[in-house]
């Protein structure tokens, strides 16, 4: 597959590059944590996305999608890392539907697809436990209860998880620990008995929930994919939304780098303008060459999981471990470069600093990935 | 079928009729590669294979018929390509002509000189060396002051050049030299072809810390060239060389990827595992799979910068971030190889010689630009930072 946008990717960023600079700017999140906005981000510009297919684009035609594929979700993905857009997009729009239309049951396709096509439904994945993401280890409970199941344990760092519709949730419905085998997932709809949903503030202004699971019981028909072998289908659900992850980081480390280089030609010190100083210059062009690097490999995995989805996790984690360390180099270059002012909440440079350290952190960091990655090449 | 998919047939066909078996094997050594040339030793297998693949004119698959190449289309060079990937077909032929004098003589040569140097490039006739550098203009290249005179029915020339590659072994050279003294520095040099078999050029190996000696030091003591052997205008090869410059910076930059088998194979072989199946030497292991990660990466840039300029959207100087980041990486590699090797990679003089190779990549972030210089491109012509 040549690595280069089509037509109508190319036209997709184009569009949504517009669209975000004029409605949803940094200073649309800026305003967001100024309001403490409950919800975390704007209804409107949500609207407006799904108006626009967006939080179609992995919803298959026949469920009232436009089916566009990982490449232009990861697109969209990418601009709104220019912008740090707060929305469910990742959540919903890329982790839901590929949930959904991967591993749901008719029932459950016709119960959600639809809705996110529509923008009408949120859904969040709960699957962390601890501090450091790791998906297979599982002590929340799912104990075969009647005709269903019921639900005890503690989910954290849940995306989204204080708008959602409807969660995601990983439990164990056999083995211990860290097995693999044993984990199943199942559909949460928002306001069951027993659900509790505590909203966090993150460091990037943005929000995640805690969520404790009281007993809470559901049916059979709740299950996605199998008993006991969820972790699979988890496992691709978290390599599409690190995927668009990857290139949210990406489109944000573009950004800090052009805003650096921006910065670099105008301020004056010594009587120069301080672009001209090669030792800025050099940093500079390396954090160019990393971006570019980042571009490649992120691009790759998001053709790996439309060209084949089984077979993208080691370029996903590739892409999230190489992005982890280009993007926080672009912010940390980025707030050095910009002198004082890149230490003051008046510049933007900040804000990509604190999204950039929790897009990092979520659905594993570079060190996680570097050692699946490791593991998948059998060292 | 489509048509490319009967040329795929037919180039599948051609080469399990024409490839020989000894051809089929990846290159184990300096030895194995076929560069041509007058002076060459090659045995039967490489010759026969150089001879077929250039009366194919597949040694350069794109270049047009005429001057000795094979016509094809971009999709067709790649079918070629991947079909001799598939049975791990050697290259044919190692060459500074084709890689360098030949992309420089199709965009700025004129008809006579194609037809004169190119189909002797395609066939593996001439060796070429490249007569850039010199003592005292390295990374200042444009400082270049050897000096080419009219003698109206030919040039004379007089100077020394440095760091020509196997310039021992070449029959040709192709040189930067200054036709033009009062000229500003980048405006009084030419861009000339000359014939090493004559008296008034002499070269003489450099051995360096690897022990080998792949570059030589080449002097001209009134040399002789035609006056058609100016390539470009007079006075206008700084033109050509830069165009030159950007196909060897990715020729050295794509030396830090490719054939080479995988970092965390070569260092299992070497340590082995744990108990837990992980590479035995834990650091070892972090700084292996950070550097097989960005090699994907790198190589996913190299397939990208690739693709975009087909589709006429790249950027000419994103082939300094190539030849900057492919090099350093090779020379991240070599540590982590000779680190993988422990006190065995130590030993000077084996047949695998980890430590002259390791010795060797220190050289790759100097020559054809350094990676300062790459960088001060990068500043310049992609972010267009200003100059002091």
């Amino acid at each position: 597959m040549a690595m280069v946008l089509n037509e109508e990717a190319g036209m997709l960023k184009d569009a949504a590059r517009g669209f975000l600079a004029d409605s949803a700017p940094v200073a649309q999140l800026r305003k967001l944590r100024d309001t403490e906005s409950a919800d975390g981000f704007d209804r409107k510009t949500w609207a407006a996305m799904a108006e626009m297919g967006w939080t179609s684009v992995l919803v298959p035609e026949d469920q009232g999608g436009v089916e566009m594929g990982y490449v232009a979700a990861g697109v969209i993905a990418e601009e709104m890392g220019r912008t740090l857009t707060a929305s469910p997009f990742l959540s919903t729009a890329i982790m839901g539907a590929t949930a959904l239309s991967r591993f749901g049951s008719d029932g459950q396709k016709a119960e959600w697809l639809p809705r996110i096509a529509a923008g009408e439904a949120i859904t969040a994945v709960a699957v962390d436990e601890g501090r450091k993401h790791n998906p297979s280890s599982v002590a929340t409970t799912a104990e075969r209860s009647g005709n269903g199941f019921k639900l005890s344990g503690r989910k954290s760092f849940v995306a989204e998880g204080h708008v959602a519709d409807m969660l995601i949730v990983s439990a164990r419905t056999a083995g211990s620990g860290s097995e693999d085998e044993g984990v199943s997932l199942f559909l949460v709809p928002m306001g069951a008995a027993g659900l509790t949903v505590d909203r966090i503030k993150t460091v990037d202004s943005r929000n995640f929930a805690t969520v404790t699971l009281d007993g809470v019981d559901v049916t059979a028909d709740a299950v996605l994919g199998e008993v006991d072998g969820g972790l699979k289908a988890l496992e691709a659900v978290l390599d599409a939304g690190r995927a668009g992850l990857s290139a949210e980081m990406s489109g944000s480390a573009q950004q800090c780098l052009e805003s650096t280089v921006g910065y670099l030609k105008e301020r004056k010190q010594f009587g120069q303008i301080i672009g001209t100083f090669q030792a800025l210059q050099h940093r500079a062009a390396h954090l160019y060459s990393e971006v570019e690097l980042g571009k490649s490999i992120v691009l790759k995995a998001l053709q790996s999981l439309d060209a084949a989805p089984d077979h993208a996790a080691m370029m996903v984690s590739a892409a999230k471990a190489k992005l982890g360390q280009v993007a926080q180099l672009a912010a940390q270059e980025g707030v050095q470069m910009h002198g004082g002012m890149g230490m003051t909440d008046e510049f933007d440079i900040g804000f990509f600093m604190k999204r950039i350290r929790v897009a990092e952190a979520l659905y594993g960091d570079a060190n996680y990935h570097a050692e699946k990655f490791a593991r998948m090449r059998q060292y | 079928m489509s048509d490319l998919e009967s040329f795929r047939e037919e180039v599948r066909d051609w080469l399990e009729a024409n490839c020989p078996e000894e051809m089929r094997r990846p290159m184990e050594s300096e030895a194995d590669a076929v560069w041509g040339g007058k002076k060459g030793q090659y045995s039967e297998p490489q010759k026969t294979w150089l001879e077929r693949m250039a009366a194919k004119g597949w040694t350069v698959p794109e270049w047009p018929t005429e001057y000795g190449g094979g016509g094809l289309s971009k999709e067709e060079a790649k079918v070629l390509r991947a079909e001799m990937q598939r049975i791990k077909a050697r290259s044919p032929l190692q060459s500074f002509g084709i890689w360098m004098l030949g992309p420089a003589l199709l965009k700025f040569g004129t008809h006579e000189q194609k037809l004169e140097h190119l189909p002797r490039i395609a066939r593996g006739e001439i060796r070429w060396a490249q007569g850039y550098s010199e003592p005292n203009a390295g990374s200042d290249l444009a400082a270049l002051m050897t000096r080419c005179e009219d003698k109206g029915d030919h040039y004379l020339i007089n100077g020394q050049k440095i760091w020509t590659s196997y310039a021992d072994q070449a029959d040709w050279i192709f040189a930067l030299v200054r036709t033009d003294f009062e000229a500003k520095k980048h405006e009084g040099i030419s861009f000339i072809l000359v014939d090493m078999d004559q008296p008034g050029v002499t070269t003489k190996p450099i051995k360096l810390i690897s022990g080998k000696s792949p570059f030589c030091e080449t002097f001209f003591d009134d040399a002789k060239a035609e006056k058609r052997n100016v390539v470009g205008e007079l006075n206008k090869g700084w033109t050509v060389a830069k165009y030159l410059l950007t196909h060897e910076r990715e020729m050295i930059g794509g030396m830090g990827s490719g054939a080479m088998r995988p970092a965390g194979d070569v260092a299992v072989q070497m340590l082995g595992k744990d108990e837990q199946g992980r590479l035995a030497d834990p650091l070892l292991r972090t700084d292996i799979v950070r550097l097989e990660i960005d090699g994907l990466a790198f190589m996913s840039t190299m397939e990208r910068v690739l693709d975009e300029a087909k589709a006429g959207q790249g950027t000419g100087a994103n082939s300094s971030v190539l030849k900057y980041y492919g090099t350093e990486l090779n020379k991240r590699r070599l540590e982590l190889m000779i680190d993988s090797a422990g006190q065995d990679g130590l030993e000077w003089g084996a047949d695998d010689d980890v430590a002259a190779t390791w010795l060797r990549t220190k050289g790759n972030s100097i020559e054809g630009g350094t990676s300062e210089v790459q960088l001060n491109i990068i500043s310049k012509r992609i972010l267009e930072l200003p100059s002091a």
